[in-house]
């Protein structure tokens, strides 16, 4: 399977039209043959192209797009996956949208930051020039600031982690939020700090925001008993917790032992597969295979690719992690489990990533394209 | 080393010495595995904008062929517009179901990771469900190819096209449904999609079957609704013409797409294989198997395009998930190996490769019959004596040791 663009908003007389000239157009779609005449006239990916590459720190820049439909509009704090062709091959990447969900231009933004061995950040911070063609996604993700706006509000971040909570800041103060909120920033110094120089004018600006900064210049890495002394009341606050996986981990153990689990929210930006014991298990199931013909067991704590990989089977796969999407089947019939999130979904004609979903009873997925080299495995099958 | 004499009947089965099952090692099939898989992830790692730049050309050239000769035929009554719409739009669908549609439901383009040209997206024009065809083609073809009772393309279940398959009657009748079957080929591949055999051993749900029957329907209507009502009918009094276009086009891509399939695996050359021969078969003797189970035909660039580079059915059927459009720069090199293995490599001009599939399928409507010859190992063709010198005098100076 192959991860796509959000389909574009498109009028009802459009689709009527789309529908009728399907008759002549079938197998392909009337947008298959317009975009011969004007790439603009296709509405069947929602692109979007560059308008400027705007640098926040020597290795992190903010990217502005103007999307190719108008935007469906989004939350403070989400993200977005883009699309990128980098030599012939699609890249998809997720970033936290820093826009704001109604600019008045109906731009957006993801601000990036560069990454040595990555495929897709240094494209953006190096090599991307504005009128670069990008494919997006839809807004995803759920670190939103309640409603209604608690009183005492902590931010903890540290690198590229700021990202969403600049953005739930911006959220915040446009709707004069800003009653009392703590924000403690990790990075390595000044010139490391993205969105740096914005922050501290607004602590110096607005009375309800105090920005604690730790630089690892000057100091060891970031640790929770740290924070008794940069932000003392921090059991009563309601806490926003942004950045590499093992501070998350480091600062969750803290307040499973000292603070309360309710109020500390997070965005992690790789998520944790099956070993979440806070995720319900569902209750398994049989997974057929019908492009391969065969069969395999999940016990509901399983993914359906291990599964089916332990029945021997070949699947695709990239990440195992939810990410890449390269393991993207059709579900035929049944429903599954996210074992991310314990959501029970599924309709037929889905497509499905198999590295992070769980049978939740009988399930039938069309695989997809596979070269079995040896009958050795499943000859006698 | 000379091949061992053997009697004409034993050739090609496991009683002949110079069966390559029988002359090569173990170790030596393994060895040869590898070589071919180095090929592959070779050219995988190479593979970029210029490989995509040529999909994506030839989908639009596709599309403005079947734009362009669709408008030729709504004034169909003209004549040079019916000869130019026909003629247009039956190349249009050659391209579409070989170098287009066949490629990217094999996933030769998924590695772009673009919507538009990917396995689990595309549908072809043809009556037959991309689905289907992915387990019956991609999956049982391609795994278990020429090994008889395993796949079904040995035949496709009707006709008899090896010795070894049980003669009974209704064969005599084959030379006649063969022409038949080549003219309607697509409809014959979506009947034999559904695999009766398999619902009637009870190896395939009746549920299947029902969702699959259901698919073909929906897709058989809507290509028959296009082709024979509604461009008919956007061609005014000229509607008798541009029906009968349509139906020329159709039967042309038919017939040219069921002898470019022949010559895939049916030609003299190409061994079949039994269940106990492929039975639990390396990676390395799984590429034996495709490679002396497929034939090539020679041609030219454009004969290549046309038969969706399937005329590198050797090439094809080692590396079916490679793009089609880099077999021809890896053929010699697949040669070359078949030469340092002293393996056969399957190939010859279109009539000769045509010719022999016709000529079995005749012989084979009677009972017995026997294995055909089987070519010796490839010989690489003596470099012409003015071109060495050029050679020389391009070789590094001064000559490695």
């Amino acid at each position: 399977m192959v991860e796509r663009a959000a389909r574009p908003q498109i009028s009802q007389v459009r689709r009527t039209l789309v529908k009728v000239g399907r008759t002549l157009t079938t197998p392909l779609v009337p947008d298959d043959y317009l975009e011969l005449l004007n790439p603009r006239w296709s509405m069947r990916e929602l692109r979007g192209h560059v308008v400027s590459i705007t640098p926040e720190t020597p290795s992190c820049s903010t990217i502005a797009i103007r999307p190719s439909a108008p935007w469906r509009g989004h939350r403070a704090g989400q993200y977005l996956r883009v699309g990128v062709e980098i030599d012939g091959i699609r890249h998809w990447r997720a970033y936290t949208l820093t826009s704001d969900p109604d600019h008045p231009d109906g731009l957006l933004s993801i601000t990036v930051k560069h990454v040595d061995e990555g495929a897709v950040s240094p494209w953006f911070t190096e090599l991307c020039q504005p009128g670069e063609i990008v494919f997006l996604g839809d807004a995803e993700g759920s670190f939103a600031v309640p409603e209604p706006v608690p009183a005492k509000l902590l931010m903890i971040t540290a690198g590229s982690g700021i990202t969403p909570v600049w953005s739930l800041l911006r959220g915040l103060a446009a709707r004069d939020g800003l009653g009392d909120v703590v924000h403690v920033h990790c990075c390595h110094d000044e010139d490391d700090f993205i969105f740096g120089r914005a922050l501290t004018a607004a602590d110096e600006r607005e009375p309800g925001y105090t920005l604690v900064t730790h630089y690892r210049r000057d100091h060891d890495r970031l640790a929770p008993d740290g924070l008794d002394r940069l932000c003392p009341d921090w059991r009563e606050r309601t806490t926003f917790l942004s950045g590499p996986g093992e501070l998350i981990d480091t600062f969750v153990a803290h307040w499973d032992e000292h603070g309360d689990r309710d109020l500390l929210h997070l965005e992690r930006f790789q998520p944790v597969i099956g070993g979440d014991a806070t995720v319900a298990a569902g209750e398994g199931g049989v997974i057929r295979f019908r492009v391969t013909d065969f069969e395999a067991t999940s016990d509901g704590r399983t993914s359906i690719l291990e599964a089916g990989e332990q029945a021997g089977g070949t699947l695709p796969h990239g990440c195992r992690m939810g990410v890449c999407h390269t393991c993207k089947c059709t579900l035929i019939h049944g429903r599954v489990r996210d074992l991310r999130t314990g959501e029970v979904s599924g309709i037929p004609g889905e497509s499905i990533r198999t590295c992070i979903n769980a049978p939740e009873g009988p399930i039938e997925l069309d695989e997809g394209h596979v070269v079995i080299k040896g009958t050795n495995a499943r000859s006698q099958r | 080393m000379n091949p061992t004499p053997v009697a004409a009947d034993k050739q090609g089965t496991m009683e002949d010495p110079n069966h390559p099952l029988n002359r090569l090692t173990p170790e030596q099939v393994e060895e040869l595995g590898r070589e071919l898989q180095a090929i592959h992830d070779e050219v995988f790692a190479e593979l970029g904008a210029t490989d995509a730049a040529y999909i994506r050309r030839l989908v639009k050239v596709h599309r403005r062929l079947a734009a362009l000769s669709r408008i030729a035929l709504m004034n169909s009554r003209f004549t040079p517009m019916l000869v130019a719409g026909t003629a247009g739009l039956s190349v249009a669908k050659i391209l579409e179901n070989m170098e287009l549609g066949h490629n990217i439901l094999h996933g030769q383009w998924d590695w772009m990771n673009d919507p538009k040209i990917h396995s689990s997206t595309w549908d072809w024009d043809n009556v037959t469900p991309s689905s289907a065809w992915k387990h019956s083609h991609n999956f049982v073809h391609h795994t278990y190819t020429n090994v008889l009772g395993k796949d079904r393309d040995v035949g496709y279940d009707t006709i008899r096209i090896d010795h070894r398959q049980r003669w009974k009657p209704a064969y005599l009748a084959q030379p006649a449904y063969n022409v038949l079957l080549a003219m309607f080929f697509e409809w014959g591949i979506a009947i034999y999609d559904l695999d009766f055999p398999a619902v009637k051993k009870g190896r395939k749900s009746k549920e299947q079957l029902h969702d699959e029957v259901r698919a073909i329907g929906r897709k058989a209507g809507r290509q028959v609704f296009k082709d024979y009502i509604a461009f008919p009918l956007l061609s005014g009094r000229g509607w008798k013409r541009t029906l009968a276009a349509n139906l020329t086009a159709n039967v042309a891509r038919n017939v040219w797409t069921n002898a470019i399939i022949y010559c895939g695996h049916f030609p003299d050359q190409a061994y079949v294989f039994t269940k106990s021969e492929a039975e639990d078969e390396s990676q390395g003797a799984w590429y034996l198997r495709q490679l002396i189970g497929a034939a090539n035909i020679e041609g030219s660039d454009l004969f290549h395009l046309m038969s969706g580079n399937l005329s590198f059915q050797v090439e094809h059927h080692l590396f079916p998930d490679m793009p089609s459009s880099r077999y021809k720069e890896i053929a010699p090199r697949v040669k070359e190996i078949c030469e340092a293995y002293e393996l056969p490599y399957n190939t010859g001009p279109f009539l000769q490769q045509w010719w022999s599939v016709p000529r079995k399928i005749l012989r084979l409507a009677l009972p017995g019959g026997g294995p055909r010859p089987k070519p010796g190992p490839y010989v690489a063709p003596p470099v012409p004596a003015h071109a060495s010198g050029g050679d020389a005098l391009r070789a590094p100076f001064p000559s490695a040791v």
